[in-house]
């Protein structure tokens, strides 16, 4: 029996062949670098989203220069709290050195971000004062150093 | 003449596809092809696979993430952009509920309810839960986002068109449009910070550790025990996000 195949077959072929060859060669355009290596997105994305520089270097980064503070905070109160929730995003600092680059926080409405009363704020988790009333008009700095909060000034 | 063709047609056609079934169940039962078939990429076991957990009863509302996050990965600072932000509940005596976040709790709180009216008042952290079936990843158009090999759902900035078709997805309100670089954007739990073995912002700042993050396959990390050790819950469990950020002591008001 000899096969046999119609020529209208043969150039419907031919254009899907076309079509096809077209299909790839767009996709292998379209489609960017290192796409679907892990899974349905560029691999490479990963690098990008690791790559920005931190603003916070970690109290690791402090107490390398800063050994007293850590052993005055260490006693006291305040010794789970890091250094850059109080003294703000310190990486320049680290690198710089500068005390320019380095929040010193003063006054009594920075302190009372955690220490003014609120019925929001569990008693076991911390001491509060009202500071409508307790001291107006005084820093909280005059009595309490914040690094050893209840080894008041004299 | 005619008949016999047919005949022998149909027996090769029939065949083929037995053939061809039979071909795919088999390759289906190959643990290496249910990537292929699935689209569940084969995690890799080495690297850690983050969970968060938030202790509500230790959340004292003071904002000091949000503002470390801001200032961490330069988000903008108009008051609609966050990547983490701080609500205050407050249930009053009638069961009416009072929820505000002013300025994401950047700058604070002040009770503005009575304290006579007050039955119970908390604060809740929400940041991006990092979901492990996330409603965003399945809805993106382009491949753009997506979840890391550790868990973390990450956006490719150069990839985004920006279709907004994740934001209105995320179920937990997570995501906004960056006003300059008009893509999504999002928590990243400070992947930046994990590589380097820095904590996240949020994490670093919190003075009361009410935010921990760890890794869900090592059985022994502080995070899991925590997990083991307390009754948490996930927001919205019927969304079936899978998400990975636990609250610890979570009421029913929270939505």
């Amino acid at each position: 029996m000899k096969f046999y195949i119609p020529p209208q077959l043969t150039r419907l072929a031919l254009v899907f062949a076309i079509f096809i060859a077209l299909f790839l060669a767009l996709r292998h355009f379209l489609i960017p670098d290192t796409f679907g290596e892990l899974g349905h997105y560029r691999a490479a994305s990963l690098i990008d989203n690791a790559k920005p520089d931190v603003h916070y270097a970690g109290q690791l980064a402090c107490f390398e220069c800063h050994q007293d503070i850590e052993d005055l905070k260490k006693k006291d109160a305040h010794k789970e709290i890091h250094c850059e929730t109080c003294h703000g995003s310190g990486q320049k600092h680290v690198l710089s050195g500068e005390a320019a680059d380095i929040i010193k926080p003063a006054g009594r409405e920075f302190c009372g971000r955690c220490h003014d009363m609120n019925a929001a704020k569990q008693k076991s988790v911390i001491h509060q004062i009202d500071l409508k009333s307790n001291n107006v008009g005084k820093s909280c700095l005059e009595c309490h150093n914040p690094h050893q909060p209840w080894k008041k000034k004299k | 003449m005619e008949e016999e063709k047919v005949k022998s047609s149909r027996r090769k056609f029939l065949k083929s596809a037995a053939t061809l079934a039979g071909a795919t169940v088999g390759f289906s039962l190959l643990k290496s092809s249910q990537f292929l078939l699935y689209g569940a990429e084969p995690k890799d076991e080495s690297l850690p696979w983050y969970g968060i957990v938030i202790d509500i009863q230790k959340c004292i509302g003071c904002g000091s993430c949000a503002k470390a996050c801001k200032n961490e990965n330069d988000v903008p600072v108009e008051p609609f952009f966050f990547r983490t932000w701080v609500e205050q509940y407050t249930v009053k005596n009638d069961g009416s509920v009072n929820i505000v976040s002013p300025n994401g709790g950047i700058d604070g709180f002040e009770q503005t309810v009575p304290d006579k009216d007050i039955f119970k008042s908390f604060f809740v952290p929400k940041m991006c839960n990092h979901c492990a079936k996330s409603p965003c990843i399945q809805v993106c158009p382009v491949g753009a986002t997506y979840d890391s090999p550790e868990g973390v759902v990450l956006v490719d900035e150069k990839y985004c068109i920006g279709c907004r078709y994740c934001v209105q997805a995320c179920p937990y309100g997570c995501r906004f449009i960056h006003p300059v670089k008009k893509v999504a954007n999002k928590c990243t739990l400070c992947y930046h910070r994990l590589k380097k073995n820095l904590a996240p912002a949020c994490m670093e700042v919190c003075p009361t550790g009410a935010r921990m993050y760890g890794n869900l396959r090592d059985k022994n990390s502080e995070l899991v025990k925590f997990l083991k050790e307390h009754t948490t819950q996930v927001l919205r469990p019927h969304l079936n996000t899978g998400s990975k950020l636990y609250y610890n002591a979570l009421s029913s008001e929270v939505r």
